[in-house]
């Protein structure tokens, strides 16, 4: 879990970092008794953005939908921007925005005016309303299309749309459920760039769940790997790439080899560890990976063992949460994949 | 005043949608013009049997045809809610401070208004056809207010329904189920003098029937007690089924 407050060196007053958001314990149970969450926890801090990474149905979703007062949790507590999300289910909802997995814009309406009657709904009025309705679409450059009707709009201009309505009322806390899915690279990578520059312009906490380990790599300050409604494990993803020390050596194979045969003829190497075959490649750790491949190639041709090719590289989030969930996440549709 | 504003807001909303499709009240209004001319001719001289009040057939029939157009509006209302359901526009408001009074009452409000619209085309026709209303202008907003109060009651039943079964297949399927028998356990078509007595019984507990009987009141001919006392139980029932469909809000999102 994360360490929330640091005790400060030299007994200094420094304020420990405000949370905007904090989970303890969350439990959901289902109709039909499926368990979305088992004891989910989590904390982030004001202003920064967080990733909860995991494949569909880790508890992704229902956590969002927890925090932001859609759904109850059957145990734990909750707390967005100060308040209670059970016991202030009101003033949660003025202090976030939410952007739902799926596209909730109403198609019948134009751009501007389901930006305006969302609006409305926060309590903005006449001349600030209409600027700031113009000034969300120019920056999310909808500007042309604002009085199309939006059931003419493209996937990546209807989730652009999302995201403002998300806006419209500067929250302080913004959810985004799974964002970027179902949009092509090209759109994916602009909506990136958007979503980073409009938590800085509007000094947002922003709470992400997404299956792309890209995404979270390139978004997120902190993100937690969720897996069957629990954290399993949190940092910044470099933290987490750092405690895969050293590198990744993968060694692809020309030929199908069983894996007790590699673990055998691997097994002698001193400094190797989690050795693993899958897709008909060997996975394995090393301090030093330039130093280990010798040895290791010595090792298969001794055995018998018939290489292809053999690469080294610093362990990338696939490799953490290979590591953490024991089961590798297949970024394009988010499904796991077994070994 | 939130809660006005935003009903105001939601109203608006729909009614903007609507514009958009303004074609929906010829294709709504189809049904009821079929039954106003092909059972006005058909039946023309029913009235000549006792128990009728009047002598001219499309004069009996109008006001009820008003009535049962009122009743299909407010009845297919549900569809509207489970397109936002689908289409997670529901949802969006749902995690929002919205007063959740005005997403049903703004869709409710709303279908009342074209109502007007129907009924007022189908009055004309009436009029074309040789209806004639001896209660005047005071007989014709006693029969607008009437549907609208209808349409309100179905629709706002409808919604609840709708937010209870989450199916659009469902909704149909209950809808076409109730809309038909309702029209004809009622005055509609027939004097109730003329009715078999357990049908007769059925429609004195209809609230279709409580509209008919206001719209063909007259206001100015000592109707008065009527038009009181159903304009009441309307009212009442208008405001029971707006708070059944906000309950089935909220278990909608106890449920999620």
């Amino acid at each position: 879990m994360a360490i929330q407050t640091r005790p400060q060196a030299g007994g200094a007053t420094a304020a420990p970092p405000e949370l905007a958001i904090t989970a303890h314990d969350l439990v959901k149970t289902y109709r039909g008794g499926i368990r979305a969450l088992d004891g989910l926890s989590l904390a982030v801090e004001a202003g920064t953005i967080f990733a909860l990474l995991g494949p569909n149905g880790a508890g992704k979703s229902t956590t969002v939908r927890i925090l932001t007062t859609l759904a109850r949790p059957d145990a734990g507590s909750a707390r967005v921007a100060g308040y209670d999300v059970v016991a202030q289910p009101d003033r949660v909802r003025r202090a976030i925005g939410y952007v739902s997995q799926k596209s909730a814009v109403d198609p019948e309406a134009t751009g501007r005016e389901n930006l305006t009657l969302q609006g409305r709904i926060y309590g903005l009025r006449g001349r600030e309303l209409r600027q700031r309705v113009a000034e969300l679409l120019e920056r999310m450059g909808l500007a042309d299309a604002a009085d199309r009707v939006a059931g003419t709009y493209s996937g990546g201009m209807q989730r652009k749309l999302d995201i403002l309505m998300g806006l419209i009322h500067r929250p302080r806390v913004l959810f985004l459920d799974e964002p970027t899915t179902g949009l092509d690279p090209e759109a994916r990578a602009e909506l990136w760039a958007e979503i980073a520059r409009l938590a800085r312009e509007e000094h947002l906490t922003v709470l992400l769940t997404t299956h792309y380990l890209e995404e979270a790599d390139r978004l997120a300050h902190r993100l937690a790997i969720v897996d069957r409604g629990r954290t399993v494990v949190e940092g910044t993803p470099e933290q987490l790439k750092g405690e895969l020390q050293g590198h990744t050596i993968r060694i692809e194979l020309a030929a199908a080899v069983a894996e007790p045969r590699i673990q055998a003829a691997l097994a002698p190497l001193p400094g190797l560890r989690e050795v693993s075959l899958r897709d008909g490649a060997i996975y394995a750790r090393a301090d030093s990976g330039g130093a280990a491949i010798p040895a290791v190639l010595a090792a298969l041709e001794a055995s018998g063992v018939p290489v292809a090719a053999a690469t080294v590289a610093r362990p990338s989030l696939d490799d953490v949460y290979l590591r953490y969930v024991g089961r590798a996440l297949d970024a394009a549709t988010g499904k796991e994949t077994g070994r | 005043m939130t809660s006005l504003a935003h009903t105001w807001h939601m109203t608006g909303r729909h009614l903007r949608n609507f514009s958009r499709q303004p074609w929906y009240i010829a294709f709504s209004l189809v049904q009821p013009v079929i039954y106003l001319l092909l059972f006005g001719a058909l039946f023309k001289r029913v009235v000549e049997l006792p128990g009728f009040a009047t002598t001219s057939y499309v004069t009996y029939l109008t006001p009820g045809i008003v009535v049962m157009s009122a009743l299909f509006s407010g009845g297919w209302l549900g569809v509207s809610v489970i397109t936002d359901l689908e289409r997670g526009v529901l949802d969006r408001f749902l995690v929002s401070p919205v007063w959740r009074g005005a997403l049903i009452i703004g869709r409710v409000l709303q279908t009342a208004l074209v109502t007007v619209i129907q009924s007022l085309i189908l009055i004309g026709l009436g009029l074309l056809v040789g209806a004639r209303f001896a209660g005047g202008a005071a007989q014709l907003v006693a029969l607008i207010a009437a549907a609208m109060l209808l349409t309100a009651i179905f629709g706002a039943l409808s919604c609840a329904v709708a937010l209870a079964l989450r199916k659009e297949e469902s909704i149909i399927g209950v809808v076409q189920f109730l809309l038909l028998p309702l029209t004809f356990l009622s005055s509609v078509f027939m004097a109730p003098a003329l009715m078999p007595g357990w049908m007769r019984q059925l429609a004195r507990v209809n609230p279709l029937n409580w509209a008919v009987e206001l719209g063909r009141a007259q206001p100015t001919a000592g109707d008065g007690s009527l038009l009181l006392s159903r304009g009441v139980a309307l009212l009442a029932l208008a405001a029971v089924a707006t708070w059944l469909a906000t309950r089935a809000l909220r278990a909608y999102q106890r449920s999620l």
